[in-house]
């Protein structure tokens, strides 16, 4: 008889913490290839029109920035909190809390229309994602309760809230009773420009900066410094002089600030106003993309790509192969479980062992 | 507990005899990247013996032991099992086979209690009533008293090791594993272990005992295997050794004796005025109405059994406990009970915790981060405008490495790949570099080889002499007596007068740590 084992390390494995990511994505094309199959299509067809073919073209190009941008945004912001042990799951609530108060100014102040317009309302919405985050956080420090519970539930509870606002007291006057408010004025919106053939708007540039800030601030800041020790060790943390409760409030008004962002920005290029629905799950996914990104900011650009490109693909098998674009979700689903398997092999490795052996081991 | 320590040990130190070893290791060597932590080591322990690993500090002991264990993988080599070969591929395969292991670096859940601790090693079992009546039973039994519902987190170093004996001996193992077991036990509770020790020899378990105390392995072990720079150099009967022979045999060299002169005393640096505080905690001791004063100039050590009282003296001195009055502490003349650690730390003040994996360093941490950890605050320039420079805490490890000879595989490894031992003089060189006022530590050679506890001592007195206050809280009582220049004792959160060490004998400390710091009956007795 021969099993397979797994062995614990006695140190991480360097090269397979490059690799697992790798590693998971390539089991989650062979994962899709099945799914093809399953569903009476080449899988190699399929892995083509899913994985490749959206971004052959420039318009593909474009479409895949424009959506990993709100993802690597709010995943910058999780991953500072997942680092310092701050389980934040709802920066989709946060998202649409944020591009709520941030859209105060054009609607209920239709008539203030100049420049300062358009950063008032990227700040008020960082105020706003934040201010919302923070209320898991509070009851955490304060209370003891569980964050994971809390901020997803108010992930529900914003969506409601969002639904009732333009469908209640925002609704626009000449939306024929749609569930939509007044669309925004000149300067609340984000105009794309032509980048060599990519429409791009501000929002691209942001989030690269971003990334280049956290990772400035993870590799050589007392900040980052703060946030890796609390996350290891929190009594070594306080040692050194850090305060947990601080840092809770820190990591969850920052992704709750970036959330925001995100979700104003993405208001204020794709939409225009607000309606019901906002995001299409992007606060959820950026967790995946923190995870699958290493924590790292490097990393959640890269995984940020791959992950959008999942949503162009869906929309491709839908047009090309006639599926359900529900695949996308899947497959997001699914990479995420393999990143965590195969997470596994950076503490522990692998071993085949044969019946022999194992016996004598238990004799 | 209560049990009479009068039994005739001189009988059961006799070897109980048989033919083939209960364990052999034959020529295992254990390699970290281009490191040799074990190099070709072979060993052979008899049924019912005590056998003594000793060694200097990063020698390989707990390497080999980890082998044992199945912890860790040999890169070559073999263990044989009552004469079969055997591979232990974990710990969970060494535990069926018999094998137990007390860690040196305990290897517990903070947020559980003991019972359920306990639970979480044995195959398929729950932290039912039931267990927790085992647990008490086996643990007054073998004098290792213990509340199975204590959270782990609200008990001493000491109390938690007990956690781990106990939870090995409930698996009735036939060989046992300790690693520097005694280290930060009281000589008091060091006898009960030993007795406890003897009598499981008595019933047949082996022991294979790690530990840096060569009187206690002369008295308890029937034989020494010594390593040395990864390889076995020796081995011999401890009883027919002297402490010194044994000490070179590791070594290789004599050990240079701690010289302490009188000091010229300053002014009082740290000041306690009635500190008085309430524990939050569960299990936690509540310090009582405490006085002390340390001048510039001189060592004065706590003694106490683990569990008195010393954490949270720690805890309030080092501000990661607040205080209710700022005039409770007083360091260099400004009080300081309502500061936190960093704004202590600028008034000169400096500490080093017991436990130093978790608390007094981030395991997975670089050393040199690790400088970073206390250091970022102290106004040296090693956080500046929110950036740090690892450069500069790098020149600070290479400055400790060098000053107290912390031995290492690369030039900045991460805090747990050092030997407990090296881990320890890190710890300690990383405060006492920064020449602080005041200094307050905590078991500050707990598992050092005799060597570097001696240059550990030797750099403590020298730092006080050189001006500063020096606060030391241990257990071992020879460390203190060879130390302090005066002595006081905690017991239950009240802490005795501090007396000139010269008035004092180790047998007058050990009955105040029994109690007698706070009822002057018992001192009479
Ligand atoms: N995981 C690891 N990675 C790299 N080096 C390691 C690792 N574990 C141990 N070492 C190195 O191996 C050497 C032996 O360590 P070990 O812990 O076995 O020493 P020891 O004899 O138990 O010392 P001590 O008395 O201080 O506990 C040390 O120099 C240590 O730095
Ligand atoms: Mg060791």
């Amino acid at each position: 008889m021969m099993r397979l084992e797994l062995v614990k390390r006695s140190e991480k494995s360097r090269l397979m913490s490059v690799l697992s990511p790798v590693v998971a994505v390539a089991l989650t094309v062979v994962f899709a290839g099945i799914v093809f199959a399953a569903q009476g299509h080449n899988p190699l067809t399929g892995i083509w029109y899913f994985f490749l073919e959206p971004i052959t073209s420039l318009w593909g190009v474009e479409q895949l920035i424009t959506k990993a941008t709100p993802l690597v945004i709010i995943a910058l912001g999780l991953s500072v909190c997942y680092l310092s042990n701050n389980w934040n799951i709802g920066a989709e609530g946060q998202l649409t809390i944020g591009a709520i108060v941030g859209s105060i100014l054009p609607i209920l102040f239709p008539d203030f229309v100049n420049p300062v317009v358009l950063p008032l309302m990227l700040l008020m919405a960082m105020a706003g994602g934040a201010l919302f985050a923070l209320i898991p956080a509070k009851l955490k420090t304060v209370f003891g309760t569980n964050e994971i519970l809390t901020s997803l539930m108010l992930v529900y509870c914003s969506n409601l809230f969002l639904d009732w606002m333009v469908r209640g007291p925002w609704r626009s006057p000449q939306g024929y009773n749609f569930p939509i408010t007044v669309d925004f004025h000149e300067w609340a919106v984000l105009n794309a420009v032509d980048v060599g053939g990519i429409y791009l708007n501000l929002s691209a540039p942001i989030a690269l900066l971003l990334v280049v800030i956290l990772a400035v601030v993870m590799r050589s800041t007392l900040k980052g410094f703060e946030i890796r020790v609390l996350g290891q060790s929190p009594r070594a943390g306080a040692f050194a002089g850090f305060s947990n409760r601080r840092m809770t409030a820190f990591a969850f008004a920052l992704s709750g600030a970036l959330a925001g962002l995100a979700g104003m920005m993405v208001v204020m290029s794709e939409i225009g106003k607000l309606q019901p629905v906002i995001s299409p799950g992007y606060g959820f996914t950026a967790i995946i993309v923190a995870f699958l990104g290493r924590l790292n900011p490097v990393g959640i650009l890269i995984a940020g790509l791959v992950i959008a490109s999942s949503y162009l693909g869906g929309e491709a098998i839908q047009t090309s192969l006639q599926m359900s674009s529900k695949l996308a979700t899947v497959i997001q689903g699914v990479l995420l479980f393999f990143v965590l398997a195969a997470d596994t092999l950076i503490l522990y490795k692998v071993r085949l062992v044969t019946g022999r052996e194992g016996e004598g081991a238990h004799a | 507990m209560g049990e009479g320590t009068g039994d005739s040990t001189g009988e059961m130190l006799r070897r109980v005899g048989g033919d083939t070893p209960l364990l052999e290791v034959r020529h295992v060597t254990k390699r970290f990247g281009s490191f040799t932590a074990n190099d070709s080591v072979s060993l052979k322990i008899m049924p019912g013996e005590i056998h003594a690993l000793l060694g200097e500090n990063g020698a390989g002991k707990s390497t080999l032991v980890k082998i044992i264990y199945g912890s860790l993988q040999p890169n070559s080599g073999g263990i044989f099992w009552k004469g079969r070969p055997v591979t232990v591929g974990s710990p969970a395969e060494a535990r069926a086979l018999g094998v137990g292991m007390v860690f040196q670096h305990f290897s517990l859940f903070e947020a559980m209690t003991v019972a359920e601790n306990i639970a979480l090693a044995l195959p398929n079992c729950r932290a039912t009533g039931e267990l927790s009546d085992t647990i008490a039973r086996v643990s007054a039994n073998y004098g290792l008293p213990l509340d199975p519902n204590a959270h782990i987190a609200d008990l001493s170093v000491g109390e938690r090791q007990r956690v781990e004996i106990v939870r090995c001996l409930l698996q009735n193992p036939e060989l046992i594993i300790m690693d520097e077991p005694t280290s930060v036990l009281t000589p008091q509770e060091a006898d009960q272990l030993f007795v406890t020790l003897r009598r499981l020899a008595a019933e047949g378990c082996a022991i294979l005992y790690i530990s840096h105390r060569l009187e206690e392995v002369r008295a308890l072990c029937h034989h020494a295997t010594i390593m040395r720079r990864a390889k076995v150099v020796a081995e011999t009967d401890p009883a027919r050794e002297t402490v010194n022979t044994l000490a070179q045999l590791m070594v290789g060299n004599e050990i240079t004796r701690v010289v302490r002169e009188r000091g010229k005393l300053g002014p009082e640096a740290i000041l306690l005025k009635g500190l008085t505080q309430v524990s939050q905690e569960a299990f936690g001791v509540s310090l009582k109405d405490i006085d002390l004063s340390v001048r510039a100039g001189e060592i004065v050590a706590i003694a106490g059994i683990a569990g008195n009282g010393q954490k949270e003296l720690f805890d309030a001195l080092s501000g990661e406990e607040p205080l209710e009055k700022e005039d409770m502490v007083i360091f260099a003349g400004e009080a300081a009970g309502l500061m936190d650690i960093n704004e202590r730390r600028l008034l000169g003040a400096a500490f080093v915790p017991e436990e130093r994996l978790g608390h007094g360093a981030v395991p997975a941490l670089k050393l040199s981060e690790n400088v970073v950890l206390t250091r970022h605050g102290t106004g040296e320039g090693i956080a500046r405008r929110g950036f740090t420079r690892f450069g500069k805490a790098g020149r600070i490890v290479e400055t400790v490495t060098s000053l107290f000879d912390v031995r290492k595989g690369v030039l900045d490894p991460e805090a747990r790949s050092l030997s407990g031992g090296n881990l320890q003089k890190f710890v300690v060189g990383r405060e006492v570099e920064r020449t602080p006022k005041i200094l307050i530590v905590a078991q500050p050679t707990w598992g050092v080889d005799a060597g570097a506890a001696a240059v550990i001592r030797q750099s403590l007195i020298d730092l006080s002499r050189k001006g500063a206050a020096i606060l030391v809280i241990s257990q071992d009582l020879d460390e203190i007596f060879e130390i302090a220049d005066r002595i006081a004792v905690i017991s239950r959160g009240h802490l005795s007068k501090a007396e000139d060490a010269d008035t004092l004998t180790p047998e007058k400390v050990g009955l105040l740590m029994a109690g007698g710091a706070e009822k002057k009956g018992a001192a009479a007795a």
